[in-house]
C-alpha cells in the first residue's frame, strides 16, 4: 500500500475531505439546478422528495461502513469523514422534511400532523429525523468534551435505531415493488450484523483469556537479605 | 405519429390539459418496468401489430377482433378526461377513443353476465419478469359500470395513435375510478357472472379494492387521498367525490357503504 494511502498527511486529509465534501452536495446540486431548468420530470417535487429521501439513506448507510472500512482495510484516517459524511446525510434529512412540510404540504399543518399520526410509513420517518437533530447538535468537539467520550457515544448509538427507521420509512412507502428497498436491507443488516459479529468476539475473547496465575494473584513479598 | 380523425364529445371536460410531454413521460406501466420513467424507455419494444383482441365469456356471439377492426367499431370520438392516479397525482388527457358499450354490444352479453374481466399483454421476452404484480395484468368492471357511457376503450391520445407506454394499441379508461382500473394494451376481454381478481387486490386486499372509485373520504391505507397534485401545478388540490363525475355516476353506488367496497 502506497503511503499517502496509510498515512496521509495533513494537507492529503484536508485535500480528501474538500473531495467528499463537494461529492456530497451534487445531488444537491444537480436537483436545484433540475428545479430552475424544469429538467426534473413530470413530478418534480416528488423527484426532490425521493431523491433527497434516498440520499438521506444512503449517506446514513456510508456512515454506518466507515468504522468496517477502517477496520479491514487498516485506513485509520477514514474516521476523520465521519462527520462529515453523518452530517451530510442530516441535511439531506432536513431537506427531504422542509421539501415535504413546503412544496408537497405548503405548509398544511393539520394535514402534516394527521400524517404523521396516521400514517405508519410518515411516522416513523418523522422519528428518523427527530432522533437526528441530536446528534448533529452534538457533532462539534466541544460538544463531545462537554459530555465526556462515553456519554457522546452512547447518544451516537442512535444512528443504528435512525439507520433501522430510515429503512423501515422506505420500506413502508413503496407500492408492490421491493427491490430497492430490500437492497438497502442488505447492506443495513450487514452494517449491523458486523457489529454484533464484532461484540461476540470481544466477548468470547475475554471469556478465554486464561485467568491470571496463580503467582501473580497476589504481591509477592520477598525478603531478601542485606 | 399517425394523426386520428376524432368527433368532439360534450362529456369532455373543459380544463386545461397536461401538456403531452408529460403525458407520455410519466406512466405508470409495470410491466416495462416500476419507476416512471421507464414505459417511455422500455415500451417501444412491444409490437402493436398484428394485435387482437379475444371478446370471450357469457356472450351469445363472443369472438377474436382485429385492432383495425376495432379502429372502425364506432366513430373516434377525443374524450379529455380527469385522471387521478391512486398516489395522489391527477392530469387532464384528451383520449380517442370509443364507448366499450359500442363493442360490448356487439358481442351480446348474456343475462347472467354480471361482470368484464379485463386481461393485458404479457411478454416475459419484453417485459418485466420480476413478480412484481401477477402477470397478466387483470382488471375487471360490474356489466354496468363496462357500459356506463363514461367508459371508453382508447387507442390515441392528443388526437394521434397512442403511444406504446401508455397502453398501446388499445387501452381503457374508466375516468372516475383510480388510474390502475385503467388497464393498458387489452388482449381479452371476458364476460364473467362471478367478480374477477384484479392485480393490484390480489397483491394488496386492504389497500386496493375492486371499485377503485376517487375518494376524498376514504384514505389509502398509507396516505390521504383528500388532496391531488395536478401535474404541472405546485400547490395541492382537493380531489373531488368520483373525480368530479359524481353526477354521472353516483347513482351506480346507490346504498353501498364506499368504505366497505372501497
Amino acid at each position: 500500500m502506497p503511503n499517502f494511502l496509510r498515512a496521509p498527511s495533513g494537507t492529503q486529509i484536508a485535500l480528501v475531505k474538500a473531495t467528499v465534501f463537494l461529492a456530497c452536495l451534487v445531488p444537491a446540486a444537480q436537483l436545484a439546478l433540475g428545479w430552475q431548468n424544469d429538467t426534473l420530470g413530470a413530478n418534480p417535487i416528488e423527484t426532490i422528495t425521493r431523491a433527497s429521501g434516498e440520499w438521506t439513506l444512503r449517506l446514513l448507510l456510508i456512515t454506518l461502513a466507515v468504522s468496517p472500512l477502517r477496520r479491514y482495510t487498516g485506513l485509520h484516517w477514514l474516521i476523520r469523514l465521519r462527520r462529515m459524511l453523518g452530517l451530510f446525510a442530516f441535511a439531506y434529512a432536513a431537506a427531504h422534511f422542509t421539501t415535504y412540510v413546503w412544496l408537497d404540504q405548503f405548509f398544511d399543518w393539520q394535514a402534516i400532523a394527521r400524517d404523521i399520526l396516521d400514517r405508519p410509513f410518515i411516522t416513523v420517518g418523522f422519528a428518523a429525523f427527530v432522533l437526528l437533530i441530536p446528534l448533529a447538535a452534538t457533532s462539534s468537539n466541544a460538544a463531545i468534551r462537554r459530555l465526556g467520550g462515553r456519554r457522546w457515544q452512547s447518544l451516537h448509538r442512535s444512528t443504528y435505531a435512525i439507520a433501522i427507521l430510515a429503512v423501515v420509512h422506505f420500506w413502508w412507502l413503496v407500492k408492490a415493488d421491493l427491490l430497492k428497498p430490500f437492497i438497502y436491507v442488505l447492506i443495513l443488516a450487514a452494517l449491523l450484523g458486523l457489529r454484533a459479529w464484532w461484540r461476540e468476539q470481544e466477548r468470547r475473547r475475554q471469556l478465554s483469556v486464561p485467568p491470571p496465575a496463580k503467582h501473580l494473584e497476589r504481591p509477592v513479598i520477598r525478603i531478601v537479605q542485606k | 405519429s399517425e394523426r386520428l380523425a376524432t368527433i368532439a364529445s360534450p362529456l369532455s371536460t373543459t380544463e386545461a390539459m397536461t401538456e403531452r410531454k408529460a403525458v407520455t413521460s410519466y406512466n405508470n406501466f409495470y410491466e416495462f418496468g416500476t419507476d416512471k420513467g421507464d414505459p417511455a424507455q422500455n415500451a417501444g419494444r412491444m409490437l402493436t401489430r398484428p394485435w387482437t383482441v379475444a371478446v370471450e365469456g357469457l356472450a351469445g356471439k363472443p369472438r377474436r377482433f382485429d385492432i383495425d377492426e376495432l379502429l372502425k367499431l364506432a366513430p373516434l370520438e377525443e374524450r379529455i378526461y380527469r385522471l387521478r392516479c391512486v398516489e395522489g397525482w391527477s392530469m387532464v388527457i384528451p383520449w380517442v377513443g370509443f364507448p366499450l358499450a359500442a363493442l360490448l354490444k356487439a358481442v351480446e352479453p348474456l343475462g347472467s353476465a354480471k361482470y368484464v374481466e379485463f386481461l393485458s399483454h404479457y411478454d416475459p421476452e419484453i417485459m418485466l419478469r420480476r413478480p412484481v404484480l401477477q402477470w397478466p395484468y387483470a382488471e375487471g368492471l360490474r356489466l354496468d359500470e363496462a357500459l356506463h357511457p363514461l367508459t371508453i376503450l382508447a387507442v390515441g391520445l392528443y388526437g394521434e395513435v397512442l403511444p406504446n407506454q401508455n397502453g398501446a394499441p388499445i387501452r381503457l379508461v374508466v375516468p372516475w375510478k383510480y388510474g390502475f382500473k385503467s388497464i393498458k394494451s387489452i388482449t381479452t376481454i371476458r364476460l364473467t357472472e362471478r367478480q374477477p381478481a384484479t392485480s393490484w387486490r390480489r397483491a394488496a386486499p386492504h389497500e386496493y379494492g375492486f371499485y377503485a372509485n376517487v375518494n376524498p373520504e376514504v384514505s389509502h391505507p398509507r396516505w390521504s387521498q383528500a388532496t391531488e397534485r395536478r401535474i404541472g401545478e405546485i400547490r395541492k388540490r382537493p380531489t373531488l367525490m368520483f373525480n368530479g363525475y359524481a353526477e354521472q355516476v353516483a347513482s351506480l353506488y346507490q346504498g353501498m357503504d364506499l368504505r366497505t367496497y372501497y
